[in-house]
């Protein structure tokens, strides 16, 4: 166990070298449905339980079995409204029950990235052969399903290892949604000469924390998302920022939240002559060629690259 | 090192649609659509649990939203839990007499046998009453043996039947819990439809072993106490969000020209609080007073189960 992940540098919001998304936008911005499954009956991990009544807790899988079957298709429509293109956080089980729901999503030309299996299987306790067993899983699924080389991933229900990020480098994934340290892009310290970069997620305007955290009301959401993201724009004329809505059909899709979302993803998607509505893997893919290495030249001449990789502060094997 | 066996990464129910056999995969933009006699686009159900909170819970095999929470004898909670049973409750029948509402009343067995007069004056004033379990400390959970949940179960029938000579077949599980055999067994007992699952906006077959169920959909995310208690917001937040659900119930109506469902649980010791009962009469009737919008019962959300 290490006090500090050592998974990317100190690297202070002041001065740093701009970004300059495509276009000359200031935001480049990005929604993240998460498409996900909860099972009804889960093994158990001994980390953490899946539900808080004995199974089968109905009341909270009914409700996320009510975001494929209504919820996800009234948030599809509000996106489609606005052209927005969702990079999705999938349940890679959701291919296999849900296809319905990934046809819809490959019409639209949505990207995939992997949210795990199931949102009811945890990282934790996973040994690397488990692990590598998910993320081989989580490549080829949706390559067969889709015809996509996921690029990004999103370890389910947040759950990780000490080695979660070394494998993605390793898988030739590009991005990851898992670390909320910064509102742009920056390099990870990973294993091996492969390169990944952590992707702004937003953390705090997802909807999960919104209502299952803050208990807040969907007016005062859509308010939180205009306000983050009039303040993301301002400081992007200085240097390019990133905002991410990530979303739960089960929860913003009820009647009474959809409504409200909509009005501000309607502000937001007004202003593209400032904003690069885009995906997640586009985003990724502009920063590493056009800014990684400027990143990592920044953090050198400040004096805070420190040594080794991920949960290897000493680097070495 | 791990200590997951290597049956965590099986994935046996990986397959095309749920991972249980009560329902299909149906997204809702494929169902065919639905009317109601009357036309009515969008339909209000208004479901009123009437429930007995012991004052010395088990809290087995959890404690149910709304139980007794401070050492023994927590006499706050068992009084303002036995108030909404006593006030709220009435101030409630006034309500929906005055806006005409027709509501449903979902009567635990331990209520109907304590107040039996509660249950008849529901009744005389023309609501329908459903059955809600024996009380909220009978929690229905896979633990329980055949013979204990059908006690349960005909208890509770049996019991509103001599208070008021109605054998309910509709069902609300206590807390909204179930075992893994409780629908069969609900179905098995004369149970035709349930509303514990909240799987859909629109009323499902729901298959048992012991035959079919109703389904019907009652929200949890927009009732009292999920907006008022678990998350703290003001009446006229929750009054804004039932508005803002009825506009866009019943414009997705008219695009999908097929009735939609604005579903709200009330209990009387939440709702029925003076300061609370006028903001939900506003409510209410703001939904009503929209055009094309009408109360629903039980009958007509059974009859309008697809085949």
């Amino acid at each position: 166990m290490h006090s500090d992940p050592n998974l990317y540098d100190f690297w202070p919001y002041r001065d740093r070298p701009k970004i300059t998304w495509p276009g000359n936008k200031k935001v480049a911005f990005w929604v993240a449905p998460n498409i996900e499954f909860y099972e009804l009956d889960p093994p158990v991990n001994p980390s953490r339980k899946p539900w808080g009544r004995p199974h089968p807790d109905i009341v909270p899988y009914s409700a996320r079995d009510w975001g494929n079957r209504v919820g996800h298709w009234r948030l599809m429509e509000v996106m489609d409204e606005f052209k927005v293109r969702g990079s999705i956080s999938l349940s890679v089980a959701m291919l296999d029950h849900h296809p319905e729901i990934i046809r819809a999503c490959v019409e639209r030309d949505w990207e995939f990235f992997s949210h795990g299996i199931y949102n009811t299987r945890y990282s934790y306790n996973m040994n690397e052969a488990q692990e590598r067993a998910v993320l081989e899983d989580s490549i080829k699924s949706v390559m067969d399903a889709t015809g996509q080389r996921i690029r990004g991933y999103l370890a389910p229900a947040l759950t990780h290892t000490e080695r979660t990020l070394d494998l993605l480098a390793e898988y030739g994934f590009w991005y990851s949604c898992d670390l909320f340290q910064d509102d742009q892009p920056q390099p990870l310290k990973v294993k091996g000469g492969n390169r990944l970069i952590s992707m702004p997620y937003s953390l705090e305007v997802n909807d999960v924390i919104t209502y299952g955290v803050y208990h807040q009301s969907p007016r005062a959401y859509a308010d939180a998302l205009m306000r983050h993201f009039d303040q993301l724009l301002e400081e992007g004329a200085e240097t390019g920022t990133v905002m991410c809505i990530p979303l739960h059909a089960y929860l913003v899709g009820h009647p009474h939240r959809i409504g409200p979302f909509r009005e501000a993803l309607r502000y937001i998607t007004s202003h593209r002559d400032d904003v690069w509505v885009t995906t997640a893997k586009e985003i990724a893919e502009f920063y590493m060629a056009n800014h990684y290495d400027q990143s990592l030249a920044d953090i050198a001449r400040r004096g805070n690259a420190r040594p080794g990789t991920g949960f290897n502060p000493q680097g070495g094997l | 090192m791990s200590i997951l066996p290597d049956s965590y990464f099986t994935y046996a129910k990986r397959h095309a649609g749920p991972d249980h056999d009560h329902y299909p995969a149906s997204p809702i933009i494929d169902r065919a659509p639905i009317t109601l006699p009357g036309g009515s686009s969008l339909g209000l159900w208004v479901v009123v649990p009437l429930e007995f909170f012991p004052l010395n819970p088990s809290g087995q095999p959890f404690k149910a939203p709304g139980a007794m929470q401070t050492p023994y004898p927590d006499l706050r909670h068992y009084t303002t839990r036995d108030y909404g049973n006593r006030v709220g409750a009435y101030r409630l029948l006034k309500l929906f007499g005055k806006l005409g509402l027709r509501a449903t009343f979902a009567v635990q067995g331990a209520v109907a046998d304590r107040y039996p007069e509660l249950v008849r004056d529901v009744l005389s004033d023309g609501h329908d009453i459903c059955a809600h379990g024996w009380d909220t400390d009978s929690l229905h959970h896979s633990g329980l043996s055949a013979e204990v949940e059908d006690g349960y179960i005909t208890r509770t029938l049996d019991t509103i039947q001599t208070a008021c000579g109605y054998r309910p077949d509709g069902w609300l599980s206590p807390a909204r819990a179930e075992g893994f055999a409780t629908p069969a067994r609900l179905a098995a007992n004369g149970i035709n439809w349930f509303a514990d699952w909240a799987h859909d906006d629109l009323p499902t077959r729901f298959r048992t072993e012991a035959g079919d169920l109703a389904a019907l959909p009652l929200s949890n995310e927009l009732d009292d106490w999920q907006i008022l208690i678990n998350y703290t917001r003001p009446e006229h937040e929750w009054a804004a969000q039932v508005a803002d659900a009825a506009d866009w119930l019943l414009d997705e109506a008219g695009r999908f020209n097929s009735l939609r469902l604005l579903t709200l649980t009330v209990r009387p010791y939440v709702s029925g609080l003076p300061y609370r009962v006028k903001a939900l009469g506003d409510s209410l009737k703001g939904v009503l007073d929209r055009a094309r919008a009408a109360g629903v019962t039980p009958r007509d959300l059974t009859r309008a189960l697809p085949a």
